[in-house]
């Protein structure tokens, strides 16, 4: 059964459209994660869902509810905010404790609500504080008990991690995760951070000027994206885009043209790209598919090695990124430290055309096509 | 695959545990009987906030507006001791600027309004930067400099008026000081005693240009004066090209105080010289209250009080316009 | 600020500069307020024979008494119409800033516009229709009139206080509220109130001060049985019958100021940062 669904939801303010149709579905005990630019109308979606804005047009169904015209208060939903939002003038108990209290829960169920929650948080000792008292990963684990005391259908989460240092975001992360893995809850999950939403969602929602440009798991929004912009949100360093042409290559298949400062050279397309063929696309090709040569794999089928310009070398640790140009474009590979070149000096790079994708050169949209068979 | 059909709905039903066409069948209607029960709820919800300031809107449409339309229509009618309601055209008006009195009270007004501002401004941004030099008894000259607001212009007119009185307050003094020669007679020299107000005025209201510029002074950025230290500026140059400037808000806002205090002086008036001698030191507030409440003329105090406020809203709508302007963008 | 820096030295000539000026102007402040204390407590006859700034030989607090004699009923008057007035304008304009800080609707910002306005005119265009008003509902020369008059200027203002103080306050407090099963009034008192401790004494002091300062509103609007202090002591002090007492004046001017000057002294920090917060932000 669905836990939340969300169908063409639309909203405007007179003439800015903030949401255009969004449509959105998950089942219960499910992670979504909404991600996108700031200002692509993910938070507005998140407040619509949990009934602080109203939508233009459009349904929200909770479980099998229409809750259009229900507060907040009667979604059965709980949520977690950016900067907290923890009462300050009320103690950690009793901010766990607000809703329960509202609702009238009866005392001595309350006491064991909030044992279960401060144990599971691990912030037992914490309890009689206020929140001025708190760093900043505390005040997130009492936003999350506030949240979890009531135990709704459902948990939204507007970019809860924003706010704390890259460190503690990493391990907080872990924890929402594993808590969702316990817990087994329905959760959407508003961020603006690809890994966030990569990491923690069983589906994600990737948003932009108010519409859902792909909805799928983080594997399919990662090596299938729908269009352009997908690819080049997601994904750190982001996919190379290097517009090009299609041409027959060698091998009774297609290829695309490359030129750089040696020269040309064309790399072959794993796909049917005949109805493109002479026309300009773009190719989609993430860092880590563009490498140091590794000589076993350069029999492989869309792997080929060619000698490209080394502009930057920019050392991660692990590996090491540089920067070449081709087709007048700046193109990042990602290579093992030791293999990489001096700028100014080109160095072979092992390009593998499998995992590429192909753009309309004005719509960003992706380009389908059916995979050749193997010769 | 484009943007957002409804196609998406299908991207979930290819992923694993997922009930295919669970959208299609649902309970819509049972749905609706239940938002129907909560209906009156959430519309009470809904006009809760709106009922809550209502009567601070009908209060304001009144009490305000209405009466400024009132006063309005009343200075356009005879009105003597008692309001009539017959349309008399700018009779008033013309009569108003006729009045040497207003004349005077106008003239006052500009003199007092200017000499006022300027002084508190001038003493007020002198007080602040130098009690910014790490003070060591700030707390205590604070204090001193601001306890006249606390006070009564009754209060405040009654004080100066003592000590203004000429043969008993300060020349008295002076003279027993050995000053034989002084003389100050302000307070009864019909060209003179307009500023006896100005003195009381300025004694009043220097106290809050203090605390807004002293607030304004602590409140700018430590980094950028520490990079004009940086670039080579000395302490007056600091003050003179950098910090003052960047205090053009707090310029702003008290000017438009000052400005206002001054158009609504009424009670300092009243206690210091009760507009006089004669009608010497007459503001348009006290012309209007003279006229509209003892002279029995209340036709003519009401297009007084309309000139008040036209001059008043010329100066002030401007400002609200660009503060809320301002505050909505920000 | 500028003085700590490193590198600048405090020459006592630059100290000299900074002091001297605010010494005397401190002087200027003060002046006034020990010459009245001092009149207060002479008899007539040694403030014809002394000046303004010389000691009493003996202390008499009987201007004082006659003062209270005077003024005693019109200072309880004051106190009447203040404390109503200042606790209801107060409240109200606590709802209004929450509601049009934390509940707006289409065209909240235009009836805070509106009300604002109400901050700046003068007073003189109200007075009249006002004064019609309060006889038609039969509160001409009351207290009760005097409060409605003090609560309805006074709202613009403290509107202007908590709204001013209200948008400071995170939304997603109410919003978390309001998820929490939290309705209006219950958000207002359990969260938006207890945080409200700053801005209440501002608006409290503000508008004790306003209306216990009050001379026009009381002049125009009050009877003898009503008359607040200032209207009093006004009239006390220019009387042109019978002779002058400057010291029984100053007494009364006085006792006119106390309760402002305790104010002020025992919660004036306060209400200079608050106050001062909103006024420089604009």
């Amino acid at each position: 059964m669905s836990a939340l669904t969300i169908r063409n939801v639309k909203k405007s303010f007179g003439n800015t459209h903030i949401l255009k149709g969004i449509n959105l579905s998950i089942e219960a005990g499910r992670f979504l994660t909404l991600v996108g630019p700031s200002g692509c109308g993910k938070s507005t979606l998140l407040n619509i869902i949990a009934g602080l804005e109203s939508p233009s047009s459009g349904e929200i169904l909770i479980g099998d509810r229409n809750v259009n015209q229900l507060s907040p208060k009667d979604r059965d939903i709980a949520m977690v905010f950016q900067s907290y939002a923890l009462y300050p003038n009320m103690n950690v108990r009793k901010n766990i404790l607000f809703g329960l209290e509202i609702r009238k829960v009866p005392k001595a169920e309350q006491a064991a609500i909030v044992d279960r929650i401060a144990r599971m948080l691990q912030i037992e000792n914490l309890l009689d504080r206020k929140p001025a008292q708190l760093s900043g990963g505390q005040r997130q684990r009492v936003a999350m008990g506030r949240a979890l005391a009531r135990d709704p259908k459902l948990f939204l989460f507007d970019e809860p991690l924003s706010n704390l240092d890259a460190k503690l975001r990493v391990s907080m992360r872990a924890e929402i995760k594993q808590l969702h893995q316990r817990l087994k809850t329905t959760i959407v999950y508003v961020t603006h951070d690809q890994i966030e939403a990569m990491t923690l969602g069983d589906y994600i929602a990737v948003l932009n000027n108010g519409e859902v440009q792909q909805f799928g798991t983080p594997d399919a929004i990662y090596n299938d994206p729908a269009n352009r912009f997908v690819a080049d949100f997601i994904g750190s360093p982001p996919m190379n885009f290097i517009p090009c042409e299609v041409v027959g290559s060698s091998s009774q298949g297609f290829g695309v043209k490359m030129t750089h400062e040696g020269g040309d050279f064309v790399l072959e397309a794993s796909g049917d790209l005949k109805p493109w063929l002479g026309k300009h696309v773009v190719l989609g090709i993430r860092p880590e598919q563009i490498t140091h040569v590794v000589t076993s794999r350069l029999d492989e089928r869309g792997v080929s090695g060619h000698a490209c310009p080394v502009h930057l070398c920019e050392p991660t640790g692990p590996d090491t990124l540089v920067t070449t140009s081709i087709n007048q474009t700046k193109v990042l590979a990602r290579v093992r430290p030791d293999t990489a070149g001096t700028p100014g000096q080109s160095m072979d790079l092992m390009f593998d055309m499998n995992k590429a994708v192909f753009f309309d050169p004005t719509t960003g949209e992706r380009l389908r096509f059916q995979l050749l068979k193997a010769a | 695959m484009s943007k957002s059909e409804p196609l998406k709905i299908d991207a979930v039903i290819d992923l694993p545990d997922n009930n295919p066409k669970d959208t299609a069948n649902h309970p819509a209607t049972q749905a609706r009987t239940e938002v129907a029960k909560r209906g009156r709820r959430g519309t009470l919800e809904l006009w809760l906030p709106k009922l809550v300031v209502a009567p601070s809107f009908l209060l304001s449409l009144v009490f305000v507006y209405g009466f400024i339309l009132w006063t309005g229509y009343l200075s356009f009618t005879k009105s003597r001791l008692l309001p009539k309601y017959d349309w008399a055209g700018f009779i008033q008006y013309q009569k108003l600027w006729a009045s040497e009195r207003w004349w005077v009270a106008c003239q006052n007004l500009l003199l007092f309004g200017g000499l006022f501002i300027l002084i508190c401004l001038a003493l007020g941004v002198l007080i602040a930067v130098l009690l910014d030099q790490r003070i060591r008894i700030e707390g205590t000259l604070r204090t001193i400099y601001l306890y006249p607001m606390a006070l009564s212009f009754i209060v405040t007119g009654t004080a100066w008026k003592w000590m203004l009185t000429p043969g008993l307050g300060l020349e008295k003094l002076m003279h027993e000081w050995g000053w034989t020669g002084f003389t100050f007679d302000w307070l009864v020299n019909p060209d003179m005693a307009i500023y006896t107000i100005v003195i009381a005025g300025v004694w009043q209201s220097t106290g809050f240009v203090v605390a807004l510029f002293l607030a304004g002074l602590r409140g700018i950025d430590d980094a950028i004066i520490k990079a004009a230290r940086v670039d080579g500026a000395g302490t007056w140059r600091i003050y003179t090209r950098i910090i003052i400037p960047s205090l053009r808000p707090v310029f702003f806002s008290t000017f438009m105080i000052l400005g206002h205090i001054a158009v609504k002086s009424f009670d300092l008036v009243m206690a210091l010289t009760g507009g006089g001698p004669g009608y010497s030191t007459d503001l348009p507030a006290t012309f209007m209250y003279t006229y509209a409440f003892t002279r029995g003329q209340i036709g003519l105090g009401s297009a007084s009080a309309m000139v008040m406020l036209g001059g008043v809203l010329g100066i002030v709508l401007p400002y609200l316009y660009s503060e809320l302007r301002g505050k909505n963008h920000g | 600020m500028v003085e700590s820096m490193p590198g600048v030295k405090q020459r006592p000539l630059m100290r000299a500069v900074v002091y001297v000026p605010l010494i005397l102007t401190a002087i200027y402040f003060l002046l006034p307020l020990i010459v009245m204390l001092l009149t207060s407590v002479k008899t007539m006859d040694e403030i014809r024979a002394g000046n303004l700034l010389s000691l009493p030989a003996t202390l008499t607090f009987e201007p004082w008494a006659k003062a209270w004699d005077k003024m005693g009923g019109t200072f309880t008057n004051s106190f009447m119409i203040v404390v109503p007035a200042v606790a209801i304008s107060t409240a109200v304009g606590a709802f209004n800033g929450f509601v049009l800080t934390k509940w707006r609707f289409r065209g909240s910002e235009l009836l805070f516009g509106m009300l604002l306005v109400g901050c700046f005119i003068p007073f003189q265009v109200i007075l009249l229709p006002m004064a019609r008003t309060l006889g038609l509902l039969g509160l001409a020369g009351t207290t009760g009139g005097l409060i409605l008059v003090h609560v309805i200027y006074g709202l613009a203002f403290t509107t202007l206080f908590f709204r001013n103080f209200y948008v400071a306050v995170p939304d997603e407090l109410v919003k978390a509220a309001r998820i929490d099963g939290a309705g209006f009034f219950t958000i207002f008192w359990r969260i938006i109130l207890p945080l409200s401790g700053p801005i209440i004494v501002v608006s409290v002091i503000w508008q004790f001060t306003q209306i216990w300062n009050d001379f026009l509103f009381g002049v125009v609007y009050s009877s003898g049985e009503t008359q607040p202090i200032t209207v009093a002591l006004n009239n006390l002090v220019n009387t042109s019958t019978g002779v002058k007492e400057y010291n029984v004046d100053m007494a009364a001017a006085l006792l006119a100021a106390l309760p402002t000057l305790v104010v002020y002294i025992l919660a004036g920090k306060h209400f200079v940062a608050g106050l001062t917060a909103g006024a420089v932000k604009g």
